[in-house]
C-alpha cells in the first residue's frame, strides 16, 4: 500500500497523533514509579480511545466512556490509592517485580501475534466513516441484546452488593 | 455593519471562534457580578452591608479582588508534585467553560439571510456531554488535594472524590426522566431527545390553561433532586465538606495562593452557574418567555434576559441556601446521598418511565381528568 | 480510514497491559494494567463495527458492556485491595502468601 497516500488524508493524520499519544501514555501507566501518575497516563490513554471512537462515528460510546470511564472508574482508583498509600513523587516501595526481560519478551510475542494476524487478515480494508445514531443504538439495546443487557445489569447489581459486602467493618 | 456580521457567521469557522470567545467573556464577567452578588446578598441576610465601595454598590469589588490575587505571590510549598499542583486549577477550569457550550442561552438570531443560534454547538447528545464534563470535574480537586503534599488538602480531595462521585449517580438519574419526556413528546422514536435545543423547543405551548410548559411541572421530583445533587455537586454549603474551613483549613486549595487560588475560584463559580443554567434550561423553560412586543430588532433580548433572569433566580437559591443551612457531618452527607437521593430518583424515574409506557400503550382503566401526565 | 491501523493499534495496547499485568507488582497497577487491555478489546470492537456496517450496531453495544463490566470489576477488585490493605498494611501481590505452603 502507499504510505504517503494515506498520511495525506487527515483524518489519518489525527489518527497518528492520537495513536502515538496513546502508546505513549500507555507505556507511561506500566513503567510509571508513582501510582497515581499511572493512573492519570490511563486517563489520557482512555481520552485517546474516546476520540477514536469518535472518529469512528460511535458518538455515544465515547461519551459514556468518558463518563464511566474517566469519570467514575479512575476517580475510583485514585480514591482506592489515596486511602492506601500515596506519596507524591517517587513510590518509596518498589513497584515492579526484578524479570522484567521475560515479561517484556511474553508481550512482544502477544502483539507481533495480534497484529500479524491483524494485517494478514484485513491488508488494506478501509472503514467507511459514517456516525451511527443513538437512537438506533438503543433500539438495539433494548430489543435485539436486551438479554445480554440485563445479565449485564444483574452483574453490576452482584458487584454492588459485593462492595457493600466487603466494605463493611463489622462481620456479617 | 449587518451583511459584515452576515458574513462573519456565515463561515462556520469565524461563527465558532466567537461563539467560544464570547462564551468565555460571558462565563468570566458573569463570575465577576455572580460573585458579588452572593456577598452582597449573603450580607442582607445576615443584616450587614457588604461590599458596597468599589463601583456603583460594590460591583466593581470582586474585580479588585481578582486583580489584587493576580498580582500575589505565589507560594509553592516544597513539598508538592511540581507538574500536577501546576496543572489542577487549569484543569479545573476546562469542563467549566466546555459544558457551557452546549447551553442554549437565548433564542436563535437571525442575520440577513443567516442564522446564529446562542449556543457553543448543539450536539446530539448535549446532555451526555454535560454528565461527562462534569464528571471530569472532580479531577482538579483530587490531584490539587494529593500533589499539595500536605494532609488537608489529601483529606479535601479523598472527601471531593466520595461526594462527587455519589451525587453524580443521583444528578444523573434525575436527568433521564427529562430523556424520557422529551422522547416520548419528539415521537419518531425520541431522536434528538438529549439535545438541549431540542429540548428548550419542547417546553414551549402551555401545561394548563396560562402555566407554561416547562418540564418542571411534569418533573418536579426530578428538578428537586436535580438541585439537590448540583448543589451537592459543585462543593456548595450545605455540602461543602470539601473545603470545610472549621475541620480541614480549606480543604484541597489550602496550598494554593495567588492566581491559582483564583482559578479553583473561578471554576466553582463557573460550575454553579452551569448547574443552574442546565437546571434552567432542562426544567424550566431556558430562554422561553414573553417578548412583551418588543420591536423587532430588539426582541432578540428577551430570551437572553429570561434565560439570565431563571438562573439567577435558581443562583439566589444557592445563596440562601448557603446563609441558612449549617454544614452537615461527613456521614450524614454520603447516607442522605444514598439512602435517600439515589433511591428517590430511580423511585420517581421508574414510576415515570411506567406512567410513560402507559400514556403510549394504553390505561388499562379510564384516566381522570385532572391527572396531568396523560 | 484501514481497519489494520485501529487494529494494531489495539495490539500494541493490548501487549502494553499484559506488561503491565505481569511486571507489576501493586495490586492496584495490576487493575489499571487490566483496564487497558479493556480499552484495547473495546477499539478493536468498535473497529470491528464500523467496518462491518453492522445494521445492530453489536460493535458499539459490546464496547457498551465492556465498559459496565469493568466498573463491576474496577468496583470488587478495589474493594479487595482496600480490604487487603486494611488487613495487611499492603498492597504488593508478591506478599500475599499466607495461602503458599
Amino acid at each position: 500500500m502507499d504510505w504517503g497516500d494515506w498520511l495525506s488524508n487527515s483524518q489519518n493524520i489525527l489518527f497518528v497523533v492520537i495513536a502515538l499519544l496513546m502508546v505513549a501514555a500507555a507505556v507511561r501507566v506500566v513503567t510509571s514509579p508513582n501510582v497515581v501518575h499511572a493512573a492519570l497516563m490511563l486517563v489520557l490513554a482512555l481520552g485517546g480511545s474516546a476520540a477514536l471512537f469518535l472518529m469512528l462515528g460511535a458518538e455515544f460510546v465515547a461519551w459514556a466512556l468518558v463518563l464511566v470511564y474517566i469519570g467514575a472508574v479512575i476517580v475510583l482508583f485514585l480514591f482506592g490509592i489515596m486511602i492506601t498509600r500515596a506519596p507524591t513523587g517517587r513510590d518509596p516501595v518498589r513497584l515492579d517485580h526484578e524479570r522484567r526481560w521475560p515479561a517484556a519478551l511474553v508481550a512482544l510475542a502477544t502483539f507481533a501475534t495480534l497484529a500479524s494476524a491483524s494485517v494478514a487478515a484485513f491488508e488494506d480494508e478501509a472503514i467507511e466513516g459514517g456516525v451511527s445514531s443513538t437512537g438506533d443504538l438503543g433500539d438495539v439495546l433494548f430489543s435485539r441484546f436486551v438479554i445480554p443487557f440485563e445479565a449485564v445489569s444483574f452483574v453490576l447489581l452482584a458487584a454492588l452488593i459485593g462492595g457493600i459486602v466487603l466494605a463493611r467493618k463489622d462481620p456479617g | 455593519m449587518t451583511s459584515f456580521l452576515e458574513g462573519l457567521f456565515a463561515n462556520t469557522f469565524w461563527s465558532a471562534a466567537i461563539k467560544v470567545v464570547a462564551a468565555f467573556a460571558l462565563l468570566v464577567a458573569n463570575t465577576l457580578i455572580l460573585v458579588w452578588f452572593e456577598r452582597r446578598v449573603v450580607a442582607f441576610m445576615q443584616n450587614r452591608i457588604g461590599p458596597n465601595r468599589a463601583g456603583p454598590f460594590g460591583i466593581l469589588q470582586t474585580l479588585a479582588d481578582g486583580l489584587k490575587l493576580f498580582f500575589k505571590e505565589q507560594i509553592t510549598p516544597r513539598k508538592v508534585e511540581l507538574g500536577i499542583y501546576l496543572m489542577a486549577p487549569m484543569a479545573a477550569m476546562v469542563p467549566a467553560f466546555l459544558i457551557f457550550l452546549v447551553i442554549p442561552f437565548g433564542a436563535p438570531i437571525t442575520i440577513g439571510e443567516t442564522t446564529v443560534t446562542l449556543q457553543g454547538t448543539d450536539l446530539n447528545v448535549g446532555l451526555l456531554f454535560i454528565l461527562a464534563m462534569s464528571s471530569l470535574a472532580v479531577y482538579s480537586i483530587v490531584l490539587a488535594g494529593w500533589s499539595s503534599g500536605s494532609k488537608y488538602p489529601l483529606l479535601g480531595g479523598v472527601r471531593a472524590t466520595a461526594q462527587m462521585i455519589s451525587y453524580e449517580a443521583a444528578m444523573g438519574l434525575a436527568i433521564v426522566p427529562v430523556v424520557v419526556l422529551a422522547a416520548v413528546t419528539l415521537g419518531e422514536g425520541g431522536v434528538g431527545a438529549m439535545s438541549l435545543a431540542r429540548i428548550v423547543e419542547l417546553q414551549q405551548g402551555s401545561f394548563r390553561w396560562l402555566i407554561p410548559g416547562w418540564f418542571v411541572f411534569w418533573l418536579l421530583p426530578s428538578f428537586l433532586i436535580f438541585f439537590v445533587s448540583a448543589v451537592a455537586e459543585t462543593n456548595r454549603a450545605p455540602f461543602d465538606l470539601v473545603e470545610a474551613e472549621s475541620e480541614i483549613v480549606g480543604g484541597y486549595h489550602t496550598e494554593y495562593s495567588g492566581i491559582r487560588f483564583a482559578l479553583f475560584f473561578l471554576a466553582e463559580y463557573v460550575n454553579m452557574f452551569n448547574v443552574s443554567a442546565i437546571a434552567v434550561t432542562l426544567f424550566l423553560g431556558g430562554w422561553l418567555g414573553p417578548d412583551l412586543g418588543l420591536p423587532s430588532g430588539l426582541a432578540w433580548v428577551m430570551p437572553i434576559f429570561w434565560f439570565f433572569l431563571k438562573t439567577y433566580a435558581l443562583l439566589f437559591v444557592f445563596v440562601w441556601l448557603r446563609a441558612t443551612l449549617p454544614r452537615l457531618r461527613y456521614d450524614q452527607l454520603m447516607s442522605f446521598g444514598w439512602k435517600v437521593m439515589i433511591p428517590l430518583s430511580i423511585g420517581w424515574l421508574v414510576l415515570f418511565s411506567v406512567v410513560m409506557a402507559l400514556n403510549t400503550f394504553g390505561w388499562p382503566f379510564d384516566v381522570p381528568e385532572w391527572f396531568p401526565w396523560a | 480510514m484501514l481497519v489494520s491501523q485501529f487494529l494494531v493499534l489495539a495490539a500494541l495496547l493490548f501487549s502494553i497491559g499484559v506488561y503491565g499485568v505481569l511486571v507489576r507488582r501493586n495490586a492496584v497497577l495490576v487493575l489499571l494494567s487490566i483496564e487497558l487491555m479493556l480499552t484495547a478489546v473495546s477499539i478493536n470492537l468498535v473497529a470491528f463495527g464500523a467496518y462491518l456496517q453492522d445494521t445492530l450496531l453489536s460493535g458499539q453495544v459490546f464496547a457498551l458492556f465492556v465498559i459496565t463490566i469493568a466498573a463491576a470489576e474496577v468496583g470488587i477488585g478495589l474493594a479487595i485491595v482496600v480490604m487487603i490493605f486494611r488487613n495487611r498494611s499492603s498492597a504488593n501481590l508478591d506478599e500475599l502468601d499466607l495461602m503458599r505452603w
